[in-house]
């Protein structure tokens, strides 16, 4: 166990989040290595499809990251977001999944470092929940 | 502003006095056609039936425990355009409230309709209610529901209340225009009709039958098999859980499915015109598929099967009213009934809904708030 490393899939909004990712990138902060970043127009476009498919394929855990509320560029994708993320950490625990395999966060534009700092954080947690049993185990 | 009337069951045959009721109120002037369930000449099944013409009532038998189908995708079909008539559509509870859901998601009209509701016992899946019905038609209804009404749920040759059925706490058709009472009623001399909206009153009003209150026993009755049917579905979400805590057990629960998607197909709710599992985006290429089974080394064809019941979960959950038909469905016996309601009672309590309550609720995805569910993001907005 001590050797795992984490996937984590992130969906990153493209006026915020992975704006904040690209100036960690040119800030050179430094972050773990374990998160695969997806660029979305918007949080409101992350259709639960995509965080139910990434984790039933072994995804150790699912970001979705926009701006905060207020900021969204298309007025309140991010409010939509905060609604799905809720219907689906109701509904993926109920089979096992962790709750804390599904993150929603605000991370706006200038926030490198807290884009940092939160890749880090939840690599440790799920590092401390452990593997995903969808990777191992056959998901019909 | 509710008004109670009682009908008088002529030779304690409830079955057929139902059907002359409801004859008379096709031969109303108000009322252009009757949506109801009605014996097929050819086979003991019912079968939901527009009819115009009183004298074709002849099979209408709306207490027979058959439910081949929730009618409310069928009312959405008449109702979603004026269709230059009132109609009166006869319907259970259930599909009353998935009538509801539909109307809010645009899928059907309340105008041009008078919604008539019967108190449900319960029905049987349809290859059961076949082999019960098999001695005929209403005889085998008024045998049904003397049983129910004694609190029955198992019946001769191993057939018993479906599984959603047991475990319905909505027996009263509460939104209906018009309901017809047999809870707490003596159904071999009188039913109870009570008019819940104007609608109702004014057609309850053409039908000049003599007024009545109503009696203390069936809001007793109505109690007594509430909590009965409430201590069953605790007890199925009990089951239902520790079956599929993990996702070990829920691919065992799911193992026999075979992507009919049927369950779909018979859901009252489940929205979407045409369902992105039979679209492009699950044509995948034949090279995908050599792809990831070389990256598992096996995969199960066809693929997608838990990813596609989760789907499910996440699109009409919200709006599942419990009526059972994804089970009736299902070719496997695969019980998704339990599963989609587990669900189900989890989502909409996290949105405080519930599916089929009112008109003015919305969809728990439809809308939102500025300030909610702060927990989600670590309670900051």
């Amino acid at each position: 166990m001590e050797d795992f490393e984490p996937t984590i899939i992130a969906f990153v909004c493209n006026w915020c989040t992975y704006t904040a990712a690209d100036l960690a990138g040119t800030s050179r902060l430094t972050y773990p290595p374990n998160v695969r970043l997806i660029r979305v127009m918007c949080t409101g476009m992350v259709d639960p499809k995509y965080v139910i498919k990434a984790l039933l394929e072994g995804a150790d855990a699912v970001l979705i990251s926009g701006c905060h509320p207020g900021d969204c560029h298309y007025i309140n994708g991010n409010f939509k977001a905060r609604r799905r993320v809720k219907l689906l950490k109701e509904i993926l625990p109920q089979f096992g999944f962790a709750e804390e395999r599904v993150k929603l966060t605000w991370i706006g534009a200038s926030d490198g470092i807290q884009f940092a700092e939160t890749i880090r954080q939840m690599v440790d947690t799920i590092k401390a929940i452990g593997p995903n049993t969808a990777k191992t185990q056959m998901v019909i | 502003m509710a008004k109670t009337a009682t009908y008088t069951v002529k030779e304690g045959n409830l079955p057929a006095s139902l059907a002359s009721l409801l004859k008379s109120v096709l031969e109303k002037e108000e009322v252009g056609a009757l949506l109801i369930p009605q014996h097929l000449p050819m086979q003991p099944m019912v079968m939901p039936m527009l009819v115009t013409d009183p004298e074709r009532l002849e099979g209408a038998d709306p207490l027979a425990p058959a439910f081949p189908m929730n009618a409310a995708k069928l009312v959405s079909k008449i109702s979603r355009k004026p269709i230059g008539a009132t109609v009166a559509a006869v319907l259970r509870p259930c599909e009353i409230r998935a009538f509801v859901e539909l109307v809010k998601l645009k899928q059907a009209r309340t105008e041009d309709l008078v919604l008539i509701g019967i108190d449900c016992l319960g029905a049987f899946k349809n290859t059961d209610y076949i082999r019960f019905a098999q001695d005929g038609g209403r005889d085998s209804t008024l045998r049904f529901l003397k049983g129910a009404l004694a609190g029955e749920t198992s019946f001769p040759d191993g057939i018993r209340l479906t599984t959603a059925c047991s475990a319905c706490e909505h027996p009263v058709a509460e939104g209906a225009d018009i309901q017809i009472g047999l809870l707490g009623m003596d159904i071999d001399r009188q039913i109870l009709l009570t008019a819940g909206t104007e609608k109702g009153t004014a057609l309850l009003d053409t039908l000049g039958l003599p007024k009545a209150d109503e009696p203390k026993a069936r809001k007793e009755a109505v109690e007594a098999l509430v909590s009965a049917r409430t201590a069953y579905r605790d007890r199925m979400f009990d089951e239902t859980r520790k079956a599929t805590e993990s996702l070990e057990g829920l691919t065992r629960y799911l193992a026999g499915c075979v992507n009919c998607y049927n369950c779909r197909v018979a859901c009252p709710v489940c929205y979407c015109r045409e369902c992105v599992f039979v679209t492009d985006v699950f044509d995948h290429e034949p090279y995908q598929y050599l792809r990831w089974a070389e990256r598992k080394g096996a995969i199960k064809m066809p693929t997608d099967t838990v990813f596609y019941h989760i789907t499910r979960m996440a699109h009409m959950s919200t709006a599942c009213v419990g009526c059972g038909q994804c089970s009736n469905a299902c070719p496997n016996d695969i019980p998704l009934a339990e599963l989609f309601r587990m669900t189900a009672q989890r989502t909409q309590a996290a949105f405080e809904y519930e599916a089929g309550r009112n008109l003015e609720e919305a969809p728990p995805l439809s809308v939102f708030r500025e300030q909610e569910f702060l927990e989600v993001t670590g309670g900051k907005n």
